[in-house]
């Protein structure tokens, strides 16, 4: 099962390594991580998403836990939740591709945010599962270049991770 | 205002630190001028830092005190890896310094830099970086508080040289908060109360524990409430001495060299008081085959990771070991009936009368004799330090242990080379108490080069070789499991033990025959009461450790040595 656990840790240095650091040591997998400093800036918000039996999750929420650097863990996707990410990408855009590129950023709210007489470059957010489909409709080869910046999560209404 | 040298020094002497065991280095001269000009904390000076991160480890596992190494950089920070893994494997709070390039060179490849705090961040509890002297005392604030609180472990402090020699006011923080590690104590009482519920009514309740009850000095407050219970009880490699092992409750060691009854007893209970025990593979075998009976587990652990990990626990319990007993024998002590279970004791004592540890004398020294004897001579009083391999095992087994912290290995990272720097940090911080080396021919050269630090502080350990000319284990397992074929598991040209003590200037006397191993126990301990004497007893070359479970298998398939 796909999970997506937010972690509230002190922004040392070092901090984010602990938590890779643990991953990669424990064979948990990693399918994308985010990282930014809050509001507080002795804080750092740390969202990841990774897939495991519960008894991984499980054992990953306590091994977090456990780093003297995390302060909060919470496993968002067990309760309501929204989940966005955002993806640049690059498409050639040449011909009758060049329309049909545009509709379909169109259809999918995406906005194009740079624009040559070969490529543009699409902004588009969502959940990662939206932007796996935007890449499904697109065809293969018109694709130059993709980056996604993994994952951020919230929990909704009164559901909040502070210290 | 004073140098940051200094500060560490103070800290240290504010933290009530008696031994610092270290090896000097370009990167750490300023706090070694610190320290010679004071003398409260004094200096041990070990052959190689490995040891001294051990012989801190010896010190920390015989006292329930924080243990402190002092190392520089680079090398001097690489050679102690393995000893800050073997603390981290078994929770041994431990404060170890080490030295930095300075803050401008670090990440210029300079002399003698490495990048410390990443090469041990997967084995220990915490690290520190120190980029500013005012932070210096507020760190090993936090370092002392995180190694020796909640689930123990070492912490490093990695401290660039010229941080050392810049100069602040020093102000010792009298306590610490961190909004982002705090340890629970108290359990949660509720899941308590279903934990005595459980007990109560159990027809074949088993008690095991570990490590933890060391740790958290719960022995007391355990043998009360087992007493009370009137339950058996079995305590694993690292929890021996929790429980009396001359009490007619207790069934011994389990696991992978375990007796049959405590094996056997884990397999066939109805409700399993896990304390401060980690169902480790050498424990428990495969956990598939674990508990063959339906039963329920409660499990009390400070450490919440370690509960549910490898086997599915009914009743867990996370608090800290002797707050959680004091709760539950309170509980109890408030019922009064009492579980009746004689027909539960009718069948372990059925599995006990097999006497799985009994082995047969020969012409050659059996080392399992050496063992009796040694508890024999040493009244059962002596703290016990041992290697990795056979030797272990046999202590473990043929060793009754009535008191906590008297036994000190390697049990999670298995760490050969540990026994002589265990027994000097037990050494110097149990003056007047017996310290004894039990080791191998193969584990004692792993840091052989200590017979000097003993020498050089007087450390009367008496070293108890059990030379079977082979890597033992090793051997034992291509005996069973590889048609004994012995890739690499003996050694030519092993050294005359005798001479190198003596070459150390200690007393080495070597033992081949079965009736000379008393006489030669009370000379090493009667009449060279004050010295090092280093025993090299040749023992029988094939003999095997039994009972045992292999790996991977169940602990009810055990092989008794009478099977083959
Ligand atoms: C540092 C290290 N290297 C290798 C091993 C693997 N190992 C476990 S027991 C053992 C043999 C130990 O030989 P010896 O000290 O002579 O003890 P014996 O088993 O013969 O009693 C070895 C090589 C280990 N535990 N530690
Ligand atoms: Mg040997």
């Amino acid at each position: 099962m796909r999970h997506i656990i937010s972690i509230l840790l002190e922004n040392e240095a070092g901090a984010l390594s602990r938590v890779a650091g643990l991953f990669s040591a424990r064979g948990y997998n990693i399918e994308t991580l985010t990282v930014a400093p809050t509001e507080d800036l002795s804080l750092s918000r740390l969202t990841i998403v990774t897939s495991g039996s519960d008894e991984v999750i499980e054992q990953i929420t306590k091994q977090l836990n456990k780093l003297i650097d995390v302060i909060k863990v919470v496993d968002l996707s067990e309760a309501a939740h929204i989940e966005r990410e955002l993806m640049l990408i690059k498409v050639r855009a040449t011909g009758k591709d060049r329309e049909e590129v545009k509709r379909l950023a169109d259809i999918f709210r995406g906005r194009i945010i740079d624009v040559t007489e070969l490529t543009y470059v699409i902004e588009l957010t969502g959940s990662g599962s939206k932007l796996d489909a935007f890449i499904q409709s697109i065809e293969a080869d018109l694709i130059l270049e993709t980056v996604r910046t993994g994952v951020s999560g919230i929990g909704r209404g009164d559901r909040i991770l502070k210290v | 205002m004073i140098t940051g040298a200094e500060i560490v020094i103070r800290c240290l002497q504010e933290e009530k630190v008696e031994f610092v065991f270290g090896y000097p280095g370009g990167a750490v001269l300023h706090i070694y001028d610190a320290l010679f000009k004071q003398d409260k904390v004094k200096h041990v000076l070990v052959r190689h830092e490995q040891a001294a991160v051990h012989a801190a480890d010896g010190l920390a596992r015989s006292t329930h005190k924080v243990g402190v190494a002092l190392v520089t950089s680079g090398p001097g920070a690489t050679n102690a890896v393995t000893g800050i893994a073997t603390a981290y494997m078994d929770s041994i709070p431990l404060v170890i310094i080490t030295g930095q390039v300075p803050t401008h060179y670090i990440g210029q490849d300079a002399f003698q830099e490495c990048d410390t705090v990443g090469i041990t961040r997967p084995c220990v509890k915490h690290n520190f970086l120190v980029k500013d002297v005012n932070d210096i005392a507020i760190t090993m604030k936090k370092a002392f508080y995180i190694a020796n609180s909640g689930r123990p472990g070492p912490v490093v402090v990695d401290i660039p040289k010229d941080i050392t020699a810049a100069i602040c006011k020093f102000d010792y923080p009298k306590d610490i908060q961190m909004r982002s590690y705090t340890p629970v104590v108290k359990g949660h009482l509720g899941q308590i109360k279903k934990a005595v519920k459980l007990l109560l009514g159990a027809k074949r309740p088993m008690i095991y524990t570990g490590g933890g009850v060391i740790l958290s000095n719960a022995a007391e407050q355990l043998t009360t409430l087992t007493r009370r219970l009137g339950f058996p009880i079995t305590n694993t490699l690292m929890g021996l001495g929790a429980y009396p092992a001359t009490d007619p409750q207790f069934l011994g060691m389990p696991g992978m060299h375990g007796t049959f009854e405590a094996n056997m007893a884990m397999q066939n209970c109805d409700v399993l008081l896990a304390i401060g025990a980690r169902f480790d593979d050498r424990v428990i075998g495969n956990p598939e085959n674990f508990a063959l009976q339906p039963h329920k587990i409660i499990h009390v652990d400070i450490d919440p990771s370690s509960i549910s990990k490898r086997v599915r626990v009914d009743v867990p319990i996370v608090g800290n070991v002797p707050d959680v007993l004091e709760d539950m024998l309170k509980l109890i002590e408030a019922e009064s009936s009492k579980t009746e279970i004689a027909d539960w004791w009718k069948e372990i004592e059925g599995w006990r009368s097999k006497l799985c540890m009994k082995y047969t004398m020969k012409d050659v020294i059996m080392p399992q004799y050496v063992i009796e004897k040694l508890y024999e001579i040493t009244g059962g009083n002596a703290i016990i330090t041992s290697d990795v391999g056979q030797h272990q095992m046999w202590a473990a087994q043929y060793y009754k242990f009535d008191k906590p912290r008297r036994w000190l290995n390697s049990g999670g990272l298995g760490t050969m080379g540990v026994g002589l720097p265990y027994a000097m940090g037990a050494a110097l911080a149990n003056p007047g108490m017996q310290v004894a080396c039990v080791t191998g021919e193969g584990s004692i050269q792993m840091c052989i080069q200590e017979l000097s630090t003993a020498k050089q502080f007087r450390l009367p350990i008496k070293i108890i070789n059990l030379n079977n000319r082979y890597l033992g284990m090793v051997r034992q397992w291509q005996e069973m499991f590889y048609g004994s074929r012995y890739a690499e598991s003996y050694m030519d040209s092993l050294p005359d033990f005798v001479k190198l003590a003596e070459a150390y200037g200690h007393v080495g006397i070597r033992i081949e025959r079965p009736e000379d191993v008393e006489g030669a126990l009370k000379k090493a301990f009667v009449d060279h009461k004050d010295d090092l004497v280093f025993l090299d007893i040749l023992t029988d070359r094939e003999a095997n450790v039994f009972p045992m479970v292999a790996a991977g298998k169940g602990l009810s398939e055990m092989i008794l040595a009478e099977d083959l």
